[in-house]
């Protein structure tokens, strides 16, 4: 398979939240901080690898009727492991990113993948697209999170570029600037569809 | 007293979709009519319900005295919500065809709401005993209720008017709820 196109798949054309529209959850309450957004989307990436990995493996021996618990279960054993690994070496990103890490469990893109791909194809197949969908995912957690951290905190990554008592867009850091920011970003990315199609 | 500030906080102040982010994907894909809202959130109120009760008293009386919390949560969690989904499933199949059909495929989506799993977690961070945990329950289902008719209502609306092409779907939506948000910010500060 030809990787250029996969990247540019799992980045942009079938982008997991800006043209799926999957993952809105984390997507949205983690992106208060660019850092927290590539946190999340590389430990959701790190689940879809080690989910749609075995997955693809085991296919063969899970019954059809009991497809979905399975799947359910390798995903949440995934998710235990990354959960666990976050607390031990990365303890302050495990605080901030808090109750969101075990609901990866409930993030549509990793269930979508395991039912739509890593359920049919072979072991590499499934290993490149959940890498390129988690990718694809990770891209859109930074970029919303640099947007909303550049517009609500005038930082990028922790670096503060404005001065101490300059105002910034509160709102970006709070819920409804999140809501807003993504409804935004989708708006430049269909408009940008558009424009190619 | 004190669960009068538990609802209160649970349906306005900390409302879970619009300020907690739980529970978006139905939120934005169930709303596009004041009717399969008002079946969706009540769909959720019981899943949610009965989900906390039953997690919170796996989590009590065998995962917290066997030290098996930490390892097994995550995975018990979402397989008795997925549990209590199919069983949903099944009971409303038998008792009421004509609201079986109306749900169709939003009900199986219900597992992968992050909401019940999310209150089912939350309850524990929040160190609330057993009544506390299904009072806050039920408020958020209402939360959830509340947010997603609100929501449908003003979709309903929205339909009418004439959107710029990139915007039509996903964008106005999640700036109306930024906006229904926004508004529900004014409730800070009550509890």
């Amino acid at each position: 398979m030809n990787l250029k196109d996969e990247f540019s798949r799992g980045l942009l054309k079938e982008n997991a939240v800006f043209v799926l529209l999957l993952g809105m959850c984390p997507t949205l309450a983690v992106t208060g901080s660019a850092i927290n957004g590539i946190g999340m989307g590389l430990a959701s990436t790190a689940v879809l690898l080690g989910s749609n990995l075995v997955i693809s493996l085991v296919k063969n021996f899970i019954p059809d009727k009991v497809r979905i618990p399975s799947f359910i279960v390798i995903i949440a054993s995934f998710v235990t492991i990354i959960d666990l690994t976050m607390n031990a070496y990365t303890p302050d990103l495990h605080e901030q990113l808090g109750i969101f890490i075990p609901l990866i469990v409930v993030n549509c893109v990793i269930l979508g993948r395991a039912e739509a791909f890593a359920s049919k194809k072979g072991v590499l197949d499934s290993l490149v697209d959940g890498l390129v969908m988690g990718l694809g995912f990770t891209f859109a957690l930074v970029l919303l999170g640099s947007v909303r951290e550049i517009l609500g905190s005038g930082s990028i990554f922790g670096f503060k570029f404005v001065s101490a008592d300059a105002s910034t867009i509160l709102l970006f850091i709070l819920p409804p600037g999140a809501f807003i920011a993504l409804g935004f970003l989708i708006a430049v990315v269909n408009k940008l569809q558009k424009k190619k199609a | 007293m004190e669960y009068l500030i538990i609802i209160i906080g649970a349906i306005f102040v900390n409302n879970i979709v619009l300020s907690q982010f739980l529970g978006i994907c139905p939120f934005l894909g169930v709303s596009t009519k004041v009717s399969t809202a008002t079946g969706m959130s009540a769909a959720v109120m019981f899943v949610m319900t009965l989900a906390t009760i039953v997690t919170y008293l796996i989590q009590s009386l065998i995962l917290i005295p066997l030290h098996l919390d930490k390892f097994l949560q995550t995975v018990t969690f979402i397989l008795v919500i997925a549990s209590l989904v199919q069983m949903v499933e099944l009971i409303l199949k038998k008792v009421s065809q004509p609201l079986y059909q109306a749900l169709g495929v939003y009900l199986p989506l219900i597992t992968t709401n992050c909401a019940i799993m999310g209150v089912a977690l939350l309850v524990f961070k929040k160190n609330y005993n057993l009544v506390e945990s299904v009072v806050f329950a039920i408020a958020t289902a209402v939360g959830f209720g509340l947010a997603l008719i609100v929501f449908a209502g003003i979709r309903e609306q929205l339909d009418l008017y004439d959107i710029p092409e990139a915007m039509k779907g996903a964008p106005i939506a999640l700036i109306t709820a930024g906006l229904l948000s926004l508004a529900f910010m004014g409730f800070s500060g009550m509890v």
